[in-house]
């Protein structure tokens, strides 16, 4: 229950200081960013951090939700035809979700995170060579009807579905394909039927943050979901800790913040990120969190009180 | 007919380029099982030397590749040291992301010090110019020396694997590392002299490149890169004769399909090339499938 | 009627057969044991009957309740629902989980209640979790590992370790149990409990169990019949009396004594 107060007074205040101006128009599109990297991240940590699946592939899923999003809201740009394009979004990119999870589920590591970013570049020349995408020159004057409210909805609801989905039984059996396949499977655990669906819901999730963006930036182009953009989405998941959802959510506000400060120098924004990246995998290889949540009380859910306690009483064991 | 002919030069051409590329990231796989983003980015900078040298200090092309690949040489064993050594024993999803961040610095490292402009190599003049017409075919005196040289590389690179001690320890650590260590080899030295290897050919990759198509950028690794890395995993990733018929196999699809009419879907056919080899036969044209013990 | 049997089941690597032409039947409720020297292919054998390999030729058939079930070509956790669990000899714990989620996914096919539950914790997902973790602690108590229930499995000592390997075998509630080397690396007190607490899960749980073990003395003493492999072949199965004597087995244990090994 508090969880759910907690969350109301976030989305409250944020309200309140949009409406009086407080938060500027800039900072309501970081916002917005943010957002967008917590749903992709989660996601993304489903398949990775959860189920132990590296896939470099996420950019593709999530252009096909900000494409189909994209055309379905400019051919009907109310209130319902932006809620069908973001369903139609999710739906397009699960089914390819479960394209490319079934052949490429014999594939492990290396092997499977190349196959994901072949696919998702594939998709790239594929809007890229479109007409109803309008190729490189891409879509200009999407609706815009994501506001704050609708950004809160999709990205808190996420993350409690998916910060329950890896509590249930069904969780456990993706983190146990993670843990050690032969096992798994040696237990009952239908490891493919696993790893599809790990794929299809992330893949989903993936494609509504694409129809989000689609429509908060009114503007699309292939190039915006080039590999960088997976790696963005993995730096970001593994920054947080490879199987941690609160670490994931952590990083993509750290990141966005980042990113904002860096805007005021334009030349050597890269480079200092990559050197940030670098020295945090130097230091801290296993990510922000490592595999552990965070359990503030507006996380209380999220987090797993016996990690956390494991966490406190290994902290003090050293 | 001459129209396959000239584009089968023209792949051989572009073959050469991919190959030497595609060493540097098969050798490092093999001994540290890092997909090493990086890689890119070294001959990357192996064309930009080659620009320096040549354009500023008005040297031959003997001389600037020899630099370039020197340089490369020690920037490829600098970044394994300070940035992927201390990681050795990481999780390798961590070490590939450190790989990543490497390829941005080095990319954006460089766009900061010469622009993001492209630049343009020098004319060639002289014997370098030349064209010979076999038939109806066109050859270019570059054409020739950039694959003459890729052929001579490689030969060296067969020589030195197969042939020197370190060549030896190199194919060891990349068998059993720990087995390795035991019968005495040094492992750390092995792997720094395994980037100095990948990193000499990326260079004069870079290099001859820059002599062929002219022109340079700070991002003009990338997309080679990926194809590059394509060939490596076609040829079976982790073995060298294999990078190098991948190398020419993804250089020939690729001017074949541009030949003929799809340059748009270009990258795309080389993308789904690697799907299907990797559904196929994940291991590889040349790699035997190795199972799990359990 | 067997419970398992095995037809003239063969496999080989590149050529070399690790296991040939094998047959054996396993009675349901016995306690059978597979020894043979290294690299005879008991392990292989296991990995057979658990569908991790798949067999060149020969059948593997499961009985259960008089109905007679093809194993071949069945992907293994299929045949774990079937009812034919196992344990591995070189530990397959999920070792960065805890002791109790290890034994939790090994029940998961218990679990009636579908993704839409667990995406919003409905009241079922409550109901049988609960259900769940009494029956994991119930099972935890069978080697006093419920105390440790919290533990990252990988800081068990290496017995406890074993015990949580059969412990996470049952949890998916088997007909017939495989147990790889259960004692292996244990001094003879703990064998000695371990013979006692098989004893005691074939008669609670009401199980078959084939056995792969080294500890002869574990053998000999607690197993009804004995298979013995060598080469990849049956050489010889019978009582642990019949065997002991037999002088094909003699042979394949040369310059070990059966009787002390």
């Amino acid at each position: 229950m508090r969880k759910f107060i907690a969350l109301g007074l976030v989305y409250a205040i944020v309200q309140i200081l949009i409406m009086t101006n407080l938060i500027s128009g800039y900072f309501q599109a970081t916002l917005v960013t943010i957002g967008i990297n917590i749903i992709l991240a989660v996601s993304l940590n489903l398949i990775t951090g959860f189920t132990g699946q590296f896939s470099l592939g996420h950019a593709g899923f999530m252009s096909v939700g900000a494409y189909v999003c994209a055309i379905v809201t400019m051919r009907m740009p109310t209130i319902p035809g932006f809620i069908l394009g973001v369903v139609l979004g999710a739906v397009a990119a699960a089914i390819l979700g479960f394209l490319v999870g079934l052949p490429t589920l014999r594939l492990r590591g290396d092997y499977l995170a190349i196959a994901t970013l072949g696919m998702s570049e594939i998709i790239r020349i594929i809007f890229l060579n479109l007409e109803i995408t309008n190729g490189a020159a891409g879509l200009i004057g999407i609706p815009q009807f994501i506001n704050w409210t609708w950004l809160f909805i999709f990205t808190v609801g996420i993350v409690l579905l998916l910060s329950n989905f890896v509590k249930s039984a069904h969780g456990r059996a993706c983190i146990s394909i993670r843990e050690d396949e032969i096992a798994a499977e040696s237990m009952g655990v239908d490891t493919i039927r696993y790893k599809v669906i790990a794929f299809i819901i992330g893949a989903a999730c993936a494609g509504i943050a694409g129809a989000i963006y689609a429509s908060y930036f009114y503007y699309l182009e292939p190039n915006l979901f080039g590999f960088l953009k997976s790696v963005d989405v993995l730096v970001i998941v593994v920054l947080g800790g490879l199987g941690s959802l609160s670490g994931s959510m952590l990083a993509a506000i750290l990141l966005a913040l980042i990113s904002t400060y860096l805007q005021s120098f334009p030349e050597i924004r890269m480079v200092l990120y990559s050197l940030i990246l670098i020295v945090i995998m130097i230091f801290r290889p296993q990510g922000l969190m490592g595999s552990r949540e965070i359990s503030l009380s507006v996380f209380s859910k999220l987090g797993n009180n016996k990690l956390w306690d494991r966490f406190k009483s290994q902290k003090g064991g050293h | 007919m001459d129209k396959l002919l000239q584009q089968i030069v023209n792949g051989i051409t572009l073959g050469s380029i991919y190959a030497l590329i595609a060493l540097g990231y098969t050798m490092v796989y093999g001994i540290i099982r890092l997909i090493n983003f990086a890689h890119c980015d070294i001959y990357m900078i192996g064309a930009y030397v080659g620009y320096f040298c040549m354009t500023f200090l008005k040297l031959g092309l003997v001389p600037s590749l020899l630099i370039a690949m020197l340089v490369c040489t020690i920037l490829g064993v600098l970044i394994e040291r300070i940035a992927y050594r201390p990681l050795r024993n990481a999780a390798r999803i961590s070490v590939l992301i450190t790989a990543i961040g490497v390829s941005l610095f080095l990319e954006y490292g460089t766009m900061f010090f010469v622009k993001a402009n492209v630049r343009t190599y020098p004319e060639v003049t002289g014997i370098l110019a030349q064209r010979f017409k076999v038939g109806n075919i066109v050859i270019s005196m570059q054409q020739i020396i950039l694959v003459g040289i890729t052929i001579l590389l490689m030969a060296l690179l067969q020589f030195i694997v197969k042939r020197t001690r370190l060549g030896k320890a190199m194919r060891a650590v990349s068998m059993d590392r720990d087995a390795a260590q035991l019968m005495g080899i040094d492992v750390n030295s092995t792997v720094s002299f395994t980037f100095a290897l990948g990193s000499a050919l990326a260079g004069a990759a870079g290099i001859l490149v820059g002599i062929y198509y002219n022109t340079i950028n700070p991002l003009m690794g990338v997309v080679p890169g990926l194809k590059a890395f394509i060939a490596a995993v076609f040829g079976g990733i982790g073995i060298i004769p294999g990078a190098m018929i991948g190398g020419y196999f993804i250089g020939a699809v690729e001017v074949m399909v541009s030949g003929y009419g799809g340059s748009m879907f270009r990258d795309a056919v080389v993308f789904g090339i690697l799907i299907l080899i990797l559904i196929i036969k994940p291991s590889g044209l040349l790699g035997k499938n190795t199972r799990e013990k359990v | 009627m067997p419970i398992l049997s095995v037809e003239r089941v063969t496999k080989a690597f590149g050529g070399l057969a690790a296991v040939s032409n094998v047959s054996l039947d396993i009675m349901e409720g016995e306690l059978v044991g597979l020894i043979g020297p290294n690299g005879a292919g008991k392990t292989t054998l296991f990995n057979l009957l658990t569908g991790i390999y798949v067999p060149d030729s020969g059948t593997i058939n499961l009985s259960i309740d008089n109905q007679r079930i093809p194993l071949n070509g069945l992907r293994p956790h299929s045949i774990c629902q079937k009812g034919l669990a196992r344990t591995f000899q070189n530990i397959r714990l999920f070792k960065d989980l805890t002791v109790l989620e290890n034994v939790l996914i090994a029940m998961h096919q218990n679990i009636k209640y579908g993704l839409l539950t667990s995406f919003l914790h409905l009241p079922a997902y409550k109901r049988e979790e609960e259900k769940l973790l009494q029956d994991s602690i119930e099972l935890l108590r069978i080697f006093d590992l419920d105390k440790k229930k919290d533990e990252l499995a990988r800081n068990l000592p290496y017995g406890e370790q074993r015990h949580l390997e059969i412990i996470r075998a049952l949890a998916t509630n088997p007909k017939l149990l495989l147990l790889d080397e259960p004692a292996a690396g244990m001094n003879p007190a703990e064998t000695a409990n371990l013979m006692d607490i098989i004893g005691w899960i074939r008669e609670k749980f009401n199980l078959t169990i084939l056995l792969i073990e080294h500890d002869m003395t574990l053998v000999m003493n607690i197993c009804e019949r004995i298979y013995v492999l060598d080469y990849g072949m049956v050489i010889a199965s019978g009582t642990p009396d019949e065997v002991r004597t037999n002088k094909r087995v003699i042979e394949a244990y040369l310059g070990e004594d059966i009787n002390n090994a």
